[in-house]
Order: C-alpha cells, then structure tokens, then sequence
C-alpha cells in the first residue's frame, strides 16, 4: 500500500496518459475501422483490395514494431517533428482499426441477407443500404466484440512506455528510480489494469450486449 | 461473399465502379508513393545504409535473432496449449474447489497486459531475490499464462459446444470423466476450433516481439541495434523494414497453415457429409 501512496503521482500521471491514449486511439480506429470495414465489402474490386492488404500487412505486423516504427524511425523521415504521444496514438490507431474493421465486417455479415436485398428492392443504393440499413443493425451484434478489441487496446497501450511515453506502463522505470519496490509497485499496477479491465469494462460489455441485443 | 449489398453492376454502376477503382488506386499510390519519396528524399535507399545487410556476420546475427525469436514462439506455443487444455478441464470440473479458482486464473491473466506481466517477471520477480530469470524465461512465461488463460477459453467454448449426446455416449460404454474427455470431447473440440488456436498462435509469434521492451536478443532488438550504427549511416528504417518483411513472412506463413488445415477439415466433412447422404439414400 505505501508504494501506492508514496509515488501516488506516478500512478495518477501515469494512468492518466494511459487513459488519453486509450480515449484517443479508440476514437480513430474506430472511424478508420468503419471505412476500412465498408472498403472490404464494397462494389469496387479495387477498393476491396486495398482493404484486404492493408488488414492483412498490419494485423501480421507486431505493434512493438508499428511503435517503434512512429516514434523512432519517423523523426528520420524529415516530416514535421511530432511527439512521441502522438506517434503512439497514431501507431495504436493504424493497429486497432484493423481489428475493429474485421468485427464490424463480420457484423455485417450477421446481418441477415433479407435486410439488404428489402434495401436493394426499394432502390437504395450501395451507400445507403450499408449505412441506413446494414450498419445500424450489425453495430449492435458487433458491441460484444468490438469491446473486446476495446480492451486489447487499453493493454496494448502499455506497449508505448517502451517508446518514451510516460503511461501505466513506465512507472515501473520511475519506480526504480527512485529506489522504490519494484514487486509490489508493478503488481498494483497489474491490479488496476484488472480493475478497468474486468471491474469497469466487462460489466459494461455485458450491460450494453443485452441492452441492445437484436432479436432475430 | 458480401454480394448480397450491392445488385451486379449494369452499364451505369459499371462505369462508376470503374472511377471508384481508378480513384482508390490514385489514393493507394499517392500514400504509398509519399511513404516511399519521403524514404528516398531521407536517402533510406542509398546503398550506404544498405551494405550493412550483405555482412556475412550481420546475416548470421538476424538468423540467430529469427531462431531466438522462433524459439521463444515454439516453447510459449507448446506450454500455452498445455497451460489452456488443464485450465478448460479444471473449468469444466465437478469440483468448485478447482473449477472456480481455475476461473478466477483465466479471468486475471486475461486482464493483465503482457509487458506488464514480462515485467512482473523481469524486473519484479529479481527484486524480491528470485534469482535466474533470464529475459527468455520471462517472455516465455509471459506469454505462456496469458496465452494459456486465453486458450483455455477456446478449448472450453469447443467442449461446450459439441452436442450433448457425445459425452453421454461416452459414459454409456463405461468410459470414466477423464477418458471422456481426453478421447471424447477433446480432440472433437480441438478440430472445431483449430482456426481459432491457429489464431492465437500468430498471436503468440507477434507479442515475441515484447521481449524487445524486456531486453530478450530477438529480431527487433537486434533490428534497433544496426540502426545505431553510426558509422553505416544508422540504418535504423531499412532495418526495420527488414524486421517487418520477416515477422509478416512468418505470421503469413502460419496464417497459410490454417488456411490449409481448415480446407482441408472442412473437405473431411463434406466427405463424411456425402457418406451420410449416400446412406440415406
């Protein structure tokens, strides 16, 4: 317990940044996993490739490597400097939207094929039959697992404290630092990650899985 | 697959599928050809930061980081499968006395980061006096609990999907609970599941490369450390993507396994399937 309240400081900085990663990154992958998720299914072959590839390189790409990619091999490049939050936000992001592209794309193939071929009788057209008609009902079976790819990314947001972000993940560094315990101050940080993980957020997974399930 | 979304195209849908491709295409290649200007104007192609690679002894180090690598994959792959299979039977116990705290093992380690737990192993364990964990220990045991944790999981949603006539049968002929099922269940559930366990096996390949955050000699570690060679241009971009053409190569290689392995099961199937027809008919 006195590691907890001496370094309380680390502890609140560092799940404090942990959560803004979190916050962030799970905003964009979800909006580029949605794109990427429309990409994959829709009428253009090229589009549908483009999709495929990109799922396929990063979900084959370790995210220690995406990282190390943005925060040390991006200052080479000569771009405008940006700062190691940032790059790992953007890391995390291109990580993570490929995995909420291929729960939304398997949402969409719950949907029954009834729905859009009714949307294709009545004369809508692609966009609309995926975005008025298909993508409202598959968002709902989709909650279950896109919560599940939610909670890889608060882990995996740990992954950046090894590239110069100060999160959950670095206090164990400062720790040492200053001469602390190191044992017990890493296993409070492993119990707070149960407490978000299995106190906060699959309790809400659940809630929001019966709240909105379909009947069907 | 997912045709049923849009009709097949006519001479109007043709012509604009036709402008989407072309549209698409100028979008890939502008990001694609930015990425790879940017890389050329940085002079990440010049053969200065190249010649590193055609070492013997550079050749020779990433093979012994791949094989470091491979090894930390294979005994973490075996032990996580072993860890899953005795974490899905203490779950499916009679007794509440294993199977609850069998559930409370897969719930932790699941919600535990990974590097947190490497850590736990690498930096917490010495501290207290645990003497001999070396990173390779660490990784390994790392991914052995959560993988193990997260099989166990899959293992047990096969056991439980399978009808309930098999276990049945199973004690019917005098088989005991564990012969049912070490001979019934299991291996039912295992082929039923093997996309899944491959899946997680390429996720095992690619959280190999945590050891890199812990200290662990693998193909990122080894990547980072030619990037700061100064004398040979810090290679550090042309090294990684070396690192990322290897551990897609390897992902894609075991991806391609259960790829084959489930065509060809489902192939098993239908041939049991057109049996079953053949007898009815």
């Amino acid at each position: 317990m006195n590691v907890l309240i001496d370094n309380s400081d680390l502890f609140l900085t560092g799940f404090k940044n942990t959560g803004i990663l979190f916050v962030i990154s799970a905003f964009f992958a979800l909006i580029l996993g949605t794109i990427v998720a429309g990409m994959r299914v829709s009428p253009a072959p090229a589009m549908r490739a483009a999709g495929t590839f990109y799922v396929n390189f990063v979900r084959n790409t370790p995210l220690t490597l995406i990282l190390a990619f943005f925060a040390l091999g991006y200052p080479k490049l000569g771009l405008p400097n940006i700062s190691f939050m940032t790059a790992a936000i953007i890391g995390l992001s291109l990580y993570t939207a490929t995995y909420v592209s291929e729960a939304i794309r398997s949402g969409i193939n719950t949907v029954s094929v009834g729905q859009s071929e009714a949307a294709r009788a009545i004369g809508l057209p692609f966009m609309q039959t995926l975005s008025l008609i298909v993508l409202p009902q598959a968002f709902r079976s989709v909650v279950p697992p896109l919560f599940s790819v939610f909670i890889a990314l608060l882990k995996n947001t740990t992954v950046a404290a090894g590239f110069s972000v100060f999160e959950a993940g670095s206090i164990r560094a400062y720790l040492s630092e200053r001469g602390e315990p190191l044992l017990p101050g890493l296993l409070w940080v492993a119990l707070i990650f149960v407490v978000l993980v299995l106190g906060i957020l699959t309790p809400l997974q659940r809630y929001l899985e019966k709240k909105w399930r379909v009947a069907r | 697959m997912s045709s049923v979304l849009f009709d097949v195209p006519g001479p109007k849908a043709r012509v604009r599928n036709v402008y989407l491709n072309i549209f698409t295409a100028l979008v890939v290649v502008g990001i694609i050809g930015f990425i790879l200007y940017r890389f050329y104007e940085s002079g990440q192609f010049t053969a200065k930061k190249w010649e590193i690679f055609t070492f013997p002894l550079v050749q020779q180090k990433f093979l012994q980081a791949i094989g470091a690598t491979l090894s930390a994959f294979g005994v973490a792959a075996i032990g996580s499968i072993l860890l899953g299979v005795l974490l899905a039977f203490g779950r499916l116990a009679d007794s509440k006395w294993v199977r609850i705290p069998c559930y409370w093992f897969t719930e932790l380690f699941r919600a535990v980061p990974l590097l947190i737990l490497m850590m736990i192993m690498y930096y917490g364990l010495p501290s207290v006096g645990v003497k001999g964990i070396t990173p390779f220990i660490a990784v390994v045991v790392g991914l052995v609990l959560y993988n193990g944790s997260v099989l166990a999981e899959v293992f047990r949603a096969g056991i439980e999907s399978l009808p309930k006539g098999q276990r049945e049968a199973g004690f019917a002929v005098g088989l005991t609970k564990g012969q049912v099922m070490r001979t019934i269940l299991l291996p039912q559930a295992v082929r039923s599941m093997l996309p899944v366990i491959i899946a997680q096996l390429v996720v095992i390949m690619k959280d190999t490369a945590l050891g890199f955050l812990i200290t662990y000699d693998e193909i990122l570690k080894y990547a980072n450390f030619l990037g700061s060679q100064g004398q040979y241009g810090s290679p550090l971009i042309p090294a990684l993507m070396v690192t990322a053409a290897i551990y897609v190569g390897l992902c894609l290689i075991l991806s391609g396994i259960a790829k084959y392995t489930e065509s060809k099961m489902s192939s098993r199937v239908k041939v049991v399937k057109a049996v079953k027809v053949g007898i009815a008919g």
